[in-house]
């Protein structure tokens, strides 16, 4: 990245001899969207928080726009930020609170009239100014607090877990809004969410985040087809992970069970004997040998959900058990539990974990 | 038969109390000989003793309500705010007054405070007033604290404070604009608390020798017959009046937000 907006250096926090972040760094570039990705108490949070100086970091320092605002009051940054609880003020209608950061900074009525106007017209409730907070749907107020964040036109827009507290419904279309919005203002985005789904969907690039440190920063694309790390792939997406051993590494030869693959490149640095996870995406496996898939194992029908479309099949291959889905087909009936079957797979789609 | 029994204790109780309040109406009423008449209030409102007294002591309730109000909603928010883990200390100490009598208060005051300390406050009478006032507060702290402290339970001020912040507001801006309104229910039931407690109280102003209602109210106890009686009534109106005003202010309140649908 050349010209990165907002720079995280080695930032570390602790609370008193708990260490929450450590040594974080991260460049986001202008206009990115980029999302924090964990589960709860990995430090996504704390770093946010940082960002907008509501925690103060223990070391390291962060730079906005060239300028370095580690000690600078949360009300000097210029940042926008958007609450997983809405954090509308109860007491003024939503107008007033979407203009609230502009009589802040001390914006003529008129100017702030028109802005109000302008930010209510872009989360499509134009008609909704007069109105309380507690007279809007939960998905209504976090567009209000969205529009009241994008007000004073801030440098930085930070979404703190923003869909967390909505139903499934709500959420993916509003998913949808903030990202199109980001997009038509330009403006670069923070987001935080232990949803994959979520990350995955809008995000230009992604942190996942474990124990207080970045896993992974990569685009969605490549944290989903190439984890770096066994946290990562099990974390994001659902994964099969077979134990398997080196029988000769120079010919790329592994055995799972009493059963060979063949691995060719994809075991450098490793020796016979050496331990090893395989991971594969249930996607990536077909019930029974496809064109393109150079790799098979042998195994006993486990279980079979029938979920309308998909069909989940679990396969039972000696100690372990792997997950694959298969599109529903009228015309062919789904396997039975304890017939012999075969997966296939192609070797390119195999991680290997360290 | 148990809601019989409820029933026939609700109003052994309500007689209870309602019965010396009628009989005491009744007797303020009674001053004519044979009629009932409003003479004993109007004596009572005709007396200049009774204006001043009056007047005195509700200009000391405003007082001590904006000083309390300013000791008390930052004290509240801050605890809550930022030491969470004091509340239970302050929450001890605002409790304190309840069971320190009045008399201690003063007489505390008055060795602290009189001509021969370093802070003469009872020299003047200006020095008294304020005097008065602090104690009054002392007094109402309990009411006044624990009031403001379920207004703030009842909204999430750590994340408006910092949504506020985020907007650009400072400490002073976060205070009038978003925490005081919203707890400003809660505050007046607080307020009306006090000047029910200061209109009424006896102790801190006959012994700092003050002109307030409380002392005048036992000088006419002590001197007449029928105007004591007129002058309860009106004591009674107006704490109940403060009461009913706290019902009709938390109709008011900014009604909390959905949190999700």
């Amino acid at each position: 990245m050349t010209d990165p907006f907002l720079q995280i250096e080695h930032v570390r926090k602790s609370f008193g001899p708990t260490t929450v972040v450590e040594d974080f760094n991260l460049d986001v570039g202008r206009g990115e969207f980029v999302s924090f990705l964990g589960p709860s108490g990995c430090g996504k949070t704390t770093v946010l928080r940082m960002v907008a100086g509501f925690e103060e970091p223990s070391s390291g320092r962060i730079v906005i726009g060239g300028k370095d605002v580690t000690h600078l009051k949360p009300n000097q940054r210029n940042i926008g930020m958007v609450f997983q609880a809405y954090a509308l003020f109860p007491n003024l209608t939503v107008a007033q609170n979407v203009a609230f950061g502009l009589k802040v900074a001390g914006v003529p009525k008129p100017e702030t009239e028109r802005r109000v106007a302008e930010m209510l017209n872009l989360i499509k409730l134009p008609e909704f100014g007069g109105r309380y907070p507690y007279q809007l749907s939960g998905g209504q107020q976090q567009r209000v607090a969205l529009a009241r964040a994008l007000a004073p036109k801030p440098k930085l827009l930070l979404l703190d877990e923003p869909l967390s507290a909505l139903d499934a419904k709500v959420r993916v279309s509003l998913r949808d809004e903030i990202r199109s919005i980001q997009k038509e203002l330009g403006i670069t985005t923070i987001f935080v969410t232990h949803d994959q789904e979520e990350a995955l969907s809008i995000s230009d690039r992604i942190v996942v985040m474990y124990g207080g440190k970045a896993e992974q920063v990569g685009t969605p694309f490549e944290i989903y087809n190439r984890p770096a790390t066994k946290f990562v792939a099990n974390f994001v997406g659902t994964l099969n992970v077979l134990e398997g051993v080196v029988s000769d590494a120079a010919s790329g030869k592994v055995r799972i069970d009493s059963q060979e693959l063949s691995l060719k490149g994809k075991l450098n640095g490793s020796k016979a004997g050496d331990r090893l996870s395989l991971a594969l995406r249930p996607e990536t496996i077909a019930l029974g040998p496809k064109p393109g898939h150079d790799a098979s194992l042998q195994g006993q029908i486990a279980d079979v959900h029938f979920l309308g479309s998909v069909i989940r099949v679990r396969v039972g291959l000696g100690g372990g058990v792997v997950s694959l889905d298969t599109f529903n087909n009228s015309s062919t009936p789904p396997p039975t539990v304890g017939e012999r079957a075969e997966i296939s797979f192609s070797s390119n789609d195999l991680l290997v974990l360290h | 038969m148990k809601r019989a029994i409820a029933w026939t204790a609700f109003l052994l109780g309500s007689l209870i109390f309602i019965l010396p309040l009628v009989g005491m109406t009744e007797f303020s009423l009674s001053m004519r000989r044979g009629v009932y008449s409003f003479d004993a209030y109007a004596s009572v409102l005709a007396d200049p003793q009774f204006r001043e007294t009056f007047t005195y002591s509700v200009v000391m309730a405003l007082f001590t309500i904006v000083f309390g109000v300013l000791l008390v909603v930052p004290t509240a928010y801050w605890v809550r705010l930022k030491m969470p883990a004091l509340r239970p200390v302050v929450e001890f100490i605002t409790l304190m007054p309840l069971v320190i009598p009045a008399i201690v208060i003063v007489f505390g005051y008055i060795r602290l405070y009189n001509t021969s300390s370093w802070l003469p406050l009872t020299g003047t009478a200006m020095g008294t007033n304020v005097l008065l006032m602090f104690g009054y507060t002392a007094l109402a702290l309990p009411y006044m604290y624990r009031a403001v402290d379920t207004g703030l339970r009842a909204i999430d001020i750590a994340t408006l404070t910092e949504a506020a912040q985020s907007l650009g507001a400072g400490w002073t801006t976060i205070f009038a604009k978003v925490i005081l309104p919203n707890v400003f229910v809660a505050v007046l039931s607080g307020a009306f608390l006090t000047f029910a407690i200061v209109i009424g109280e006896f102790t801190l102003a006959a012994l700092l020798n003050r002109p307030a209602f409380g002392p005048y109210l036992q000088l006419v106890g002590a001197n007449k017959a029928y105007e004591p009686s007129a002058l309860a009534v009106i004591s009674f109106g107006i704490t109940w009046l403060c009461m009913g005003l706290i019902q009709i202010v938390a109709r008011l309140a900014p009604k909390p937000p959905a949190q999700s649908h």
